[in-house]
């Protein structure tokens, strides 16, 4: 398949400290890439490489098979949606959208052609006369959008474009970004430090940690396979739960907390008896049960008080204590609505497959 | 309703109550200012609009009626000091802004930290100094047995002294420089309020420097631009130290024509209708320049 992007590598420093270390990965035309990563893990500066706002140390970028050395960012074939969206407010939205083509010289008839037909296919037809501060921050957006696909790029960046959106919005925005993705085809490279974001909208996902990618895959990957410790931190929720090896067995191991609970879980590295290692147990993968008999048989159970009850409709929890090491667990729990009627401080029993969960390595972060 | 009711009464009673002292605390923490406007301003205004409009028939005899703005119509050399000030001005405001535009961006948009507040005291030091003894400073650089005119016999440029002092030249230099901190601060201010990720936007999208200065830039830095004309073309307008001095017996300013109808000439009469000429000129170029460039002043005023 083609690529439209590929970055063979690239490194930034900023002084002392090194922004992007040494990345590649390579995008294929018409996928949807997101860069996963909390604030400060070089991001942003990956996008400014790429956008050629910054040139790299070392390394190369290339787009469409070109490489982007010495390359100013006004003939990269590359656009950028800014995270304030950077609309020019002394231009109206037709201006806005026709300026990167009136740079190229195209007669104001055309321009003013393709302006309309963009703004339709973004569905804001006959805004052209607007002015900025009279659109909402969804139109904005949208305005955003049309500005750099009217002129056509190899690759469209987004920098946190849905960053200052409320929820409700931004929760639309993300299925409408998703449409116009699949609508036209372009490649985007779409940084964010929302895991929900880059889980929905996303072919593939690169979770990024220090300058460097953790793993790079499919959403469903990184959520069900991390590869280390980070990422199974950083995608979806987990309970992290760190302890000493005591048994292995095959891939499958034996570790003791330090307040003393005993669990089994899943490892793909190589761990010998008296190991560090950090497990770590989704909240949907807990059985919850009101005794014994209710758990599926053959899995170790455990019992707990429940310290409190977070409900968010199809998103609800419950925050237990195990007894009695008092090891805190966040549990899903089951949409039947069958455990609607749990009280704070009353007793269950939960375990979990040891196949799911996964452990790694700790001390080192998995690295 | 019983609530807006209530919270009105609660508010008619509360004027009722304070508003006698409170009146009489604002109109005296006012009356400074008042009194200044009224005393400083308005009085020696009125006067001078009504010394302006008698005409002196015979010693100590007066009559009312147009004739010394018909004496400033009627002598060439009047109206060609006016306009001639008018345009000088306009050409050193022009200068003024072309010079402080790469000042205040660097300034605002490059230098960080202590280089930026270093940049900005620099523009301030000359105002230190009184204006007097900067200009003076000027003729001691520009004459004839001054420091410059020497440098360049000593480089061989000149065969022998030039007078670098009394021409046009010399009188816009100094008066640009008297101008730069009241063009770099509200350029600067201006400036800054202009998000860097527009200019990148424009780059990104395909923008040049020309043409981001012309439609991201220069739209957005506009009021500032305005403020800053507008005050350094009054400044230079009213100026009469400068002219005076850097530009000797020909500087022909109009201010220099006040004075002398006032000071030399004791013609108080003809000298308050210049003066109201010159109001008239200064307003009527400010609303010009503002009309042109499609601005309006409350924007302006605010920005400087």
């Amino acid at each position: 398949m083609d690529q439209d992007l590929e970055v063979d590598r690239v490194s930034k420093r900023y002084n002392a400290h090194l922004a992007v270390n040494a990345l590649s990965f390579a995008v294929p035309h018409g996928s949807f890439f997101s860069i996963l990563g909390p604030s400060g893990c070089g991001k942003t500066t990956l996008l400014r490489l790429i956008a050629g706002f910054l040139e790299p140390d070392s390394g190369d970028v290339r787009i469409g098979g070109h490489s982007m050395r010495g390359v100013s960012p006004n003939r990269r074939p590359v656009n950028m949606v800014f995270q304030n969206l950077a609309l020019f407010p002394m231009m109206s939205v037709g201006e806005n959208v026709g300026y990167g083509l009136a740079r190229r010289d195209i007669a104001s008839t055309e321009i003013r052609n393709r302006v309309a037909a963009m703004l339709k296919r973004v569905g804001l037809p006959g805004a052209e006369g607007k002015r900025v501060d009279q659109l909402s921050g969804g139109q904005k957006q949208r305005v955003a959008i049309a500005r750099s696909l009217v002129l056509e790029p190899t690759l469209l960046l987004l920098d946190e474009p849905l960053g200052a959106l409320d929820l409700k919005l931004r929760e639309h925005m993300k299925i409408e970004l998703k449409q116009l993705q699949a609508d036209f085809g372009t490649t985007f490279v779409y940084i964010t430090h929302d895991q929900s974001e880059a889980l929905v909208l996303s072919d593939r996902v690169a979770v990024m940690s220090a300058g460097r990618f953790e793993q790079i895959g499919t959403p469903q990957e990184l959520y069900y396979a991390p590869h280390t410790a980070f990422v199974a931190g950083f995608v979806g929720a987990n309970n992290r739960l760190s302890g000493t090896v005591q048994r292995v067995d095959g891939d499958i191991i034996e570790l003791h907390t330090a307040q003393g609970l005993a669990l089994h879980a899943r490892c793909t590295e190589h761990v010998v008896a008296g190991n560090e290692v950090e497990a770590f147990v989704r909240p949907e993968v807990v059985g919850l049960a009101r005794d014994a008999a209710g758990l599926a048989t053959g899995t170790p159970y455990y019992t707990g008080r429940i310290e409190s009850l977070l409900f968010d409709g199809a998103n609800s929890t419950v925050l237990v204590r195990e007894q009695p090491t008092n090891t805190e667990f966040r549990i899903a729990l089951p949409q039947t609505g069958q455990f609607a009627d749990l009280r704070e401080s009353e007793m269950i029993v939960f375990g979990f497959d040891p196949e799911r969960a996964i452990s790694f390595r700790g001390g080192n972060d998995g690295r | 309703m019983a609530d807006r009711l209530r919270s009105r009464t609660t508010a008619t009673l509360a004027g009722d109550l304070v508003a006698p002292h409170m009146r009489l605390a604002l109109f005296l923490l006012l009356a400074p200012a008042l009194l200044w406007l009224l005393g400083l301003i308005v009085l020696p205004h009125v006067d001078l609009a009504v010394l302006s409009l008698r005409t002196r028939v015979a010693p100590r005899t007066y009559e009312l009626g147009f004739g010394n703005y018909r004496t400033f119509i009627d002598e060439p050399l009047y109206w060609h000091t006016f306009v001639r000030t008018a345009v000088m001005s306009i050409f050193a405001t022009v200068c003024t802004l072309l010079i402080a535009f790469p000042a205040a961006w660097y300034i605002a948009k490059i230098a960080r930290g202590r280089a930026k507040s270093l940049l900005f005291v620099m523009c301030l030091i000359p105002f230190w100094v009184s204006e007097t003894v900067r200009t003076l400073g000027w003729m001691i650089l520009l004459r004839e047995s001054g420091v410059l005119p020497r440098l360049l016999v000593e480089l061989g440029i000149t065969a022998k002294p030039v007078e670098l002092l009394y021409h046009d030249t010399t009188i816009l230099v100094g008066l640009v420089y008297t101008s730069m901190l009241f063009m770099v601060v509200p350029l600067v201010s201006a400036l800054e309020s202009l998000d860097d990720s527009l200019i990148e936007a424009a780059y990104d999208l395909g923008g040049n420097g020309l043409s981001i200065l012309r439609q991201i830039v220069i739209p957005h830095a506009a009021p500032g631009i305005a403020a800053g004309s507008i005050i350094v073309f009054m400044l230079t307008l009213g100026n009469y130290l400068t002219p005076t001095l850097l530009g000797g017996k020909n500087s022909l300013w109009f201010t220099e024509q006040i004075y002398t109808q006032f000071i030399t000439r004791f013609n108080w009469e003809q000298g308050a209708a210049f003066g109201f000429l010159l109001l008239f000129l200064s307003t009527a170029s400010v609303w010009l320049g503002l009309v042109v460039t499609g601005q309006k002043f409350g924007d302006v005023m605010r920005r400087s």
